[in-house]
């Protein structure tokens, strides 16, 4: 090796570790212009995406909820036997080709009505999420927000708290169906009351959760700062308060989905949910009980899918949780 | 303590006064027709005297008032009576069955034993059993005892108890043949051979609603314990050079017991009212069963006085959860 050979390595490897020192003190440094610097912006979302991808459970669940969905909803477009249509020929028959997972005792095909039912039985868990979330998120900031309507809003909640709720749904359904039933339809009017019924019957946790939350932030100093400049309530609530109180909503959202549906289930069970033709999935269970002795699979089927469902929904929640604290993301 | 007590006791009369009048209202404006069932043969006017005699005929209000003084002054009264072999409730009215035509009461003092027996003692177990898995799981935490705590404490309150319910009738009661798939209320406990024929029939729905039970305490029990082990005075007991038993069974688990006994205090009522599914799958005729069919018969007095009688619990353990925390824990100060 000559002594210009020498020179020229060094020179590169000089070249080079400044590069990298220009590099590292390029990534230590606050960028100039935060909102484009570099290629990846750092939003509090994508913290807590990248946090939920951390909780192997929660990316588990995701897939199959995911999964559970396309089948309910892609699914009648391929297997496009209709779930209502009678083949008393081919009743109770097993696992075959022509009904992959056998057929009900009116020779209906049980994976078409799994599909049908599934739609019913998500469409039941989100509507009702929706209306107990709105419901309760409404009632939180407002009592939280104005402190006049603090303690009936609240006595209020608690007053709906010390109900006997699934006795009280049961009244409700037993008792409104027939004239929901005249007015829009057996499986409309069924959907609305269900729907509504539990909606109105389980917002109050997240009307507390909010109201809490709500509170905290009330004190924060960039609330006093918007207040100060004349920031009317509305866009003060839409603006600075909702965003930051977003979190425990969406928490609250997911497991209520979970709850909805099970509660669903349970009424079909008990016989007070949809109607016989119209499947869902604690309507086929339901109906397969009589017959369990003989058919065991058609129980475990609906049973195993609202499991699954639930299942997946609880554990995205708690992934939800973990990945919104601020105390555990980042470590 | 006390005036919070006494003052809570007060606000709690208004509360219920409200719910009852919710329920009332609700079964008020319901379509069904107590009279459904009578046949079309019977001539309208034999009709309106039998609404007559139901009490259905003065306006609702005046019912609703008469209900409430059978509730809370006839019914005392008659236990009282029985109970000291006085008459003050002679010749009052009590609550009456539409469908049985004999008093509410006593149709629920039947029913109570079966409701407490199993649901009570499922919860119980359930107790028992979430207590030390949330204290292993919270000791070792993120080992594969807590991994598959968690995953086992999400599935059991994943599963619906219709579903558990159903699948151990199937593996146990119809595969197996170990345990009877429906209850038999009929059963007296009288020598060994009857007494293990009510373990075995009470298995299934104690497990069921167990593991459920079971499922929610742990989780409560593991975070309750997590946040005391970071405290201050565990390192403090540990310094001082205490053994881990004491510092982990001692100091943290009774502190951690504190919010966790509220959390099964606010659960109970709903042992009552929450039982009514697994009630149904194992065709025990508890109080559940009991609401079931007298709501799908129209038994307006029945329906209005369980559902009261489920709100008055609710109302009762709540109440009895916030003194507990207030006992249990100095800190807490109700002003």
């Amino acid at each position: 090796m000559t002594e210009t050979e020498r020179q020229h390595q060094l020179s590169v490897a000089e070249t080079v570790d400044a590069a990298a020192a220009q590099a590292g003190a390029a990534t230590a440094l606050p960028p100039d212009d935060p909102l484009h610097a570099g290629g990846e912006t750092r939003s509090q979302w994508r913290d807590i995406w990248r946090q939920f991808r951390s909780h192997k459970g929660a990316i588990v669940a995701l897939v199959l909820f995911v999964g559970i969905i396309l089948f309910v909803l892609v699914g009648p477009l391929i297997w496009t036997i209709d779930p209502t249509y009678v083949d008393i020929r081919a009743r109770n028959s097993g696992f075959s080709a022509a009904h992959p997972l056998g057929t009900d005792q009116l020779g209906r095909d049980m994976l078409a009505r799994l599909m049908a039912g599934g739609q019913v039985s998500i469409a039941v868990g989100l509507t009702a999420m929706i209306i107990a979330v709105s419901l309760g998120s409404l009632i939180g900031l407002l009592s939280g927000y104005f402190r006049r309507l603090d303690a009936p809003l609240m006595r209020l909640t608690e007053l709906f708290l010390a109900l006997p709720l699934l006795p009280l749904l049961l009244l409700m359904v037993t008792l409104f169906r027939e004239p929901l039933s005249q007015n829009f339809g057996p499986a409309l009017g069924i959907f609305i009351l269900i729907v509504s019924a539990i909606g109105a019957t389980s917002w109050m946790q997240a009307a507390r959760i909010v109201r809490g939350d709500v509170l905290g932030l009330k004190e924060r100093e960039f609330i006093l700062a918007a207040k100060s400049i004349g920031t009317p309530a509305h866009r003060m609530i839409l603006r600075h308060v909702l965003p930051n109180v977003l979190s425990p909503i969406m928490v609250a959202a997911t497991l209520g989905i979970a709850t909805a549906i099970i509660t669903e289930s349970a009424l079909s069970f008990l016989g007070l949910g949809f109607p016989p033709d119209f499947p869902t999935w604690g309507r086929l269970l339901y109906d397969a009980v009589d017959q369990m002795i003989q058919y065991p699979s058609r129980v475990i089927l609906p049973g195993v899918f609202i499991s699954l469902t639930v299942l997946c929904v609880n554990y995205i929640g708690d992934g939800l949780r973990d990945a919104m604290d601020p105390r555990i993301r980042g470590r | 303590m006390l005036t919070f007590t006494i003052r809570r006791l007060l606000l709690a009369i208004p509360t219920l006064l409200f719910i009852s009048l919710v329920i009332f209202l609700l079964l008020e404006a319901s379509p069904g027709d107590p009279l459904a069932d009578v046949p079309l043969t019977v001539p309208p006017e034999v009709r309106e005297r039998m609404r007559e005699a139901l009490g259905l005929g003065s306006p609702w209000y005046v019912r609703y008032v008469l209900w409430l003084k059978q509730f809370f002054w006839v019914e005392p009264l008659y236990w009282f009576d029985q109970a000291f072999g006085t008459q003050f409730s002679a010749g009052m009215q009590r609550i009456i069955s539409f469908q049985s035509r004999s008093p509410v009461f006593d149709i629920i003092a039947q029913r109570v034993p079966q409701t407490l027996t199993v649901v009570g003692f499922s919860y119980l177990v359930g107790i028992l059993i979430a207590i030390p898995i949330g204290i292993l799981s919270a000791y070792r935490q993120y080992s594969w005892f807590d991994q598959i705590g968690t995953f086992v404490s999400m599935i059991g309150f994943s599963m619906p108890t219709f579903f558990t319910g159903v699948v151990l009738i199937i593996i146990f009661g119809v595969k197996l043949q170990w345990f009877p798939s429906v209850y038999d209320t009929t059963l007296v406990v009288r020598d060994w051979d009857s007494f293990l024929a009510q373990v075995r029939q009470m298995i299934m729905p104690v497990t069921v609603l167990a593991l459920y039970n079971a499922a929610q305490i742990s989780r409560f029990m593991r975070a309750s314990m997590l946040d005391n082990l970071r405290q201050d005075y565990v390192r403090t007991a540990r310094a001082k050079g205490l053994s881990e038993r004491t510092v982990v069974l001692k100091h943290v688990l009774r502190n951690s017991l504190i919010p966790v006994i509220t959390v099964i205090a606010l659960g109970l009522p709903t042992v009552f009212g929450g039982a009514i599914i697994t009630e149904q799958v194992f065709k025990v005729n508890g109080l559940g069963q009991l609401l079931i069919t007298a709501i799908h018969g129209n038994d307006i007095p029945m329906v209005l006085t369980l559902t009261f009688m489920f709100a008055i619990l609710i109302v009762l353990f709540t109440l009895i959860a916030d003194i507990l925390y207030g006992i249990l824990d100095p800190r807490i100060r109700y002003d």
